[in-house]
């Protein structure tokens, strides 16, 4: 699904530049739900917004489905995006002036799906999470957990192969983040890629694979107990 | 364009941010105001000014003659000028292919009688080409014609208001009017836009006038009108130009206004289209600074709420959107919004300018000010390439941003 070869990014600081991924190598196939670890800075972001194809690498092959991505223009990228990955943010990111069930409907807009059939998948995705009655509330009427399970439900909407999630739980505590781990297990079961950007062990050690970076570097690559157990 | 969805989404974003939409929408509406109040009340003047012409032809030319104020050849001043049908003649073979249309004219005035019903009338005896000139409309019969002057027939053409004072509601046309004692065929009743007084008038034959009252070649005035094809300035030479010629001919000191004096309409004309022209060069260039000012006001408002929605649109970016899709959004809120804001302005405008109607005619000289069609269209035209423009600029540069960039903004 996802397969990274000898990638590198830099990031121009003035006339320098920081050299942030030094070469990673990974390989991630259809339905592994993958944890990545590091301390602050060591690149986990840079490498997720890179697969997410929010950003691109320097040097290196990414292949993402089989496709090499090379060269991508913003138009193809977008179609990409849209068909093939979710995002689910620290920062939670829903557009503050629609209500829970416009953001999550809106990657089917972008889809092309009209405005009824959109409403209705997207309620059944926020009955999925648990926020049915939240529907026609705005994003700053919820709570933290209530606005990330919204987010999930968006990024799950339009069916994507593979879902990347920067620290999910970074603003949620412990119940709720339990909570959307949860989701993004029964995620998981269903066959779907999940890539979850963490610092929290508890929330690494209920993935299947952890992968950890330093500097830019993976420096061990391991199957979780669950993921032995699989 | 025509997608629902898209527009949608665009009336939501408008909708939920409506402090910020009206905001780029006032510039807009404001200009547009300006502008609607600057064109109709210019159009209102140059009004005024055509309708204080509309009397007479707008080629019209007159020659007018009086006494002498400068000795010339011996000859003293204080001497009486009278124009012949020699000088109507010479006028005629001289410049034949600069004039269209040529009329002598002699005023009388008679008493014109009817049964019981008399009174002092102007009368003024001309060529059939005179009707032209004084944009006669004939309402009933004819005018007077050729054969009319070759015969010095004894036919009148009277104005709509002799025939009321004369034959009431009863019919005029083919009765014979008693004209200081000789009786006349009323062949024709005419009005005239250029007011009662030229209503209350008769026309008859120039040399039936001269035949009966003189019997002498005697012309007050020679009334032309200029080939139509000459520009104004030729106008103006070959008014000048007959002033000469017929000054040198009747011995008149070259410069002595007075006695023999060309009235043009084209110098009139001239003058008006210079003060109208330089009117409206003003008017478009306060009109188009007020509609640049605009533009640029929306562009910066469009700068400012892009600059907001920056994060929006990385979120959108996320979610699939293409930088195409992004900018068409944008475009199309820009556009709806200064049309809209743009049509308020115009609308509050016309009607203002509707209220103000003829109320300033009397003190400033304004008359129906009112803006055409043309200018309203090339108005919106206006309106909605620079909303085009506003919006696309900003937006394009938004939609460059890499989506991991929008993302981060705040
Ligand atoms: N756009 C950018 N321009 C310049 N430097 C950047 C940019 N984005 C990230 N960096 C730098 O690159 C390094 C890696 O950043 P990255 O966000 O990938 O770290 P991270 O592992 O996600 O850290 P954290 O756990 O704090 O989120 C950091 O030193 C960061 O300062
Ligand atoms: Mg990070």
């Amino acid at each position: 699904m996802i397969r990274i070869e000898k990638m590198h990014k830099s990031y121009p600081i003035g006339k320098d530049s920081l050299h942030v991924l030094k070469g990673i190598d990974l390989h991630i196939k259809e339905g592994e739900f993958v944890s990545i670890m590091g301390s602050s800075g060591s690149g986990k972001s840079t490498l997720l917004n890179i697969v997410g194809l929010l950003d691109i690498h320097d040097e290196g092959n990414y292949y993402l489905n089989g496709e090499l991505i090379k060269d991508m223009n913003e138009k193809k990228a977008a179609i990409l995006r849209n068909k093939f990955l979710g995002f689910v943010f620290q920062s939670f990111n829903l557009i503050s002036y629609k209500t829970a069930l416009e953001n999550v409907a809106l990657p089917l807009y972008y889809k092309g799906i009209n405005r009824k059939e959109r409403l209705e998948i997207a309620m059944d995705y926020l009955d999925k999470v648990g926020l049915k009655q939240w529907a026609n509330h705005l994003p700053n009427e919820l709570s933290g957990g209530q606005k990330q399970r919204v987010a999930i439900a968006r990024a799950l909407v339009t069916k994507p192969k593979v879902v990347l999630a920067d620290e999910p739980t970074g603003a949620l505590d412990s119940t709720t983040t339990d909570s959307v781990m949860d989701l993004l297990k029964d995620i998981n079961d269903e066959g779907m890629t999940v890539f979850v950007i963490t610092h929290e062990e508890e929330v690494a050690e209920q993935t299947k694979r952890i992968v950890r970076l330093k500097d830019g570097v993976i420096i061990s690559d391991e199957l979780t107990n669950i993921g032995k157990a699989v | 364009m025509f997608d629902i969805d898209r527009w949608r989404e665009i009336f939501q974003s408008i909708n939920k941010n409506r402090l910020r939409s009206v905001m780029s929408g006032f510039t807009v509406s404001f200009a547009i105001l300006l502008f609607t109040l600057l064109f109709g009340i210019v159009n209102g003047l140059s009004n005024s000014f055509t309708s204080a012409f509309v009397d007479d032809a707008q080629n019209s030319m007159q020659v007018r003659v009086r006494k002498t104020t400068k000795p010339f050849k011996g000859l003293q001043t204080g001497r009486e000028i009278q124009l012949r049908n020699d000088d109507y003649n010479f006028v005629k073979d001289t410049y034949k292919d600069k004039i269209q249309y040529q009329s002598a004219r002699i005023y009388k005035n008679f008493t014109l009688k009817y049964k019981n019903e008399a009174n002092n009338y102007d009368v003024r005896a001309v060529n059939p080409d005179h009707q032209f000139l004084e944009k006669t409309i004939i309402d009933e019969g004819r005018y007077l014609n050729e054969r009319d002057l070759n015969e010095k027939s004894k036919v009148i053409v009277i104005g709509r208001l002799v025939k009321e004072d004369l034959f009431g509601e009863k019919p005029a046309l083919g009765k014979r009017l008693n004209v200081n004692g000789s009786s006349y065929l009323i062949i024709g009743i005419f009005s005239d836009e250029g007011g009662d007084n030229e209503e209350r008038i008769a026309y008859i034959p120039v040399t039936t006038a001269q035949n009966i009252y003189g019997n002498n070649d005697y012309i007050s005035q020679i009334n032309l009108g200029y080939n139509p094809n000459l520009s104004l300035d030729a106008a103006i030479a070959f008014g000048n130009k007959i002033e000469r010629d017929l000054r040198k001919k009747l011995n008149i000191h070259p410069d002595d206004q007075s006695a023999l004096s060309v009235r043009n309409m084209a110098e009139a004309n001239k003058g008006v289209g210079m003060f109208m022209g330089a009117l409206y060069a003003i008017v478009i260039l306060v009109g188009s600074g007020t509609l640049v000012a605009g533009i640029i006001g929306i562009s910066n408002i469009m700068i400012f709420v892009i600059k907001e929605r920056t994060k929006e649109f990385g979120i959108r970016k996320a979610l699939g959107a293409t930088p195409a899709s992004i900018i068409g959004m944008v475009v199309q809120e820009s556009v709806l919004i200064t049309t809209i804001a743009g049509y308020l302005g115009l609308s509050l405008g016309t009607y203002i300018l509707s209220l103000i109607g003829n109320n300033l005619e009397e003190k400033y000289f304004i008359k129906d000010p009112s803006v055409s069609p043309a200018i309203v269209i090339a108005a919106t035209v206006v309106l909605i390439l620079s909303g085009l423009v506003a919006g696309y600029v900003p937006a394009k540069r938004a939609a460059n941003i890499k989506p991991i960039e929008a993302l981060r903004a705040d």
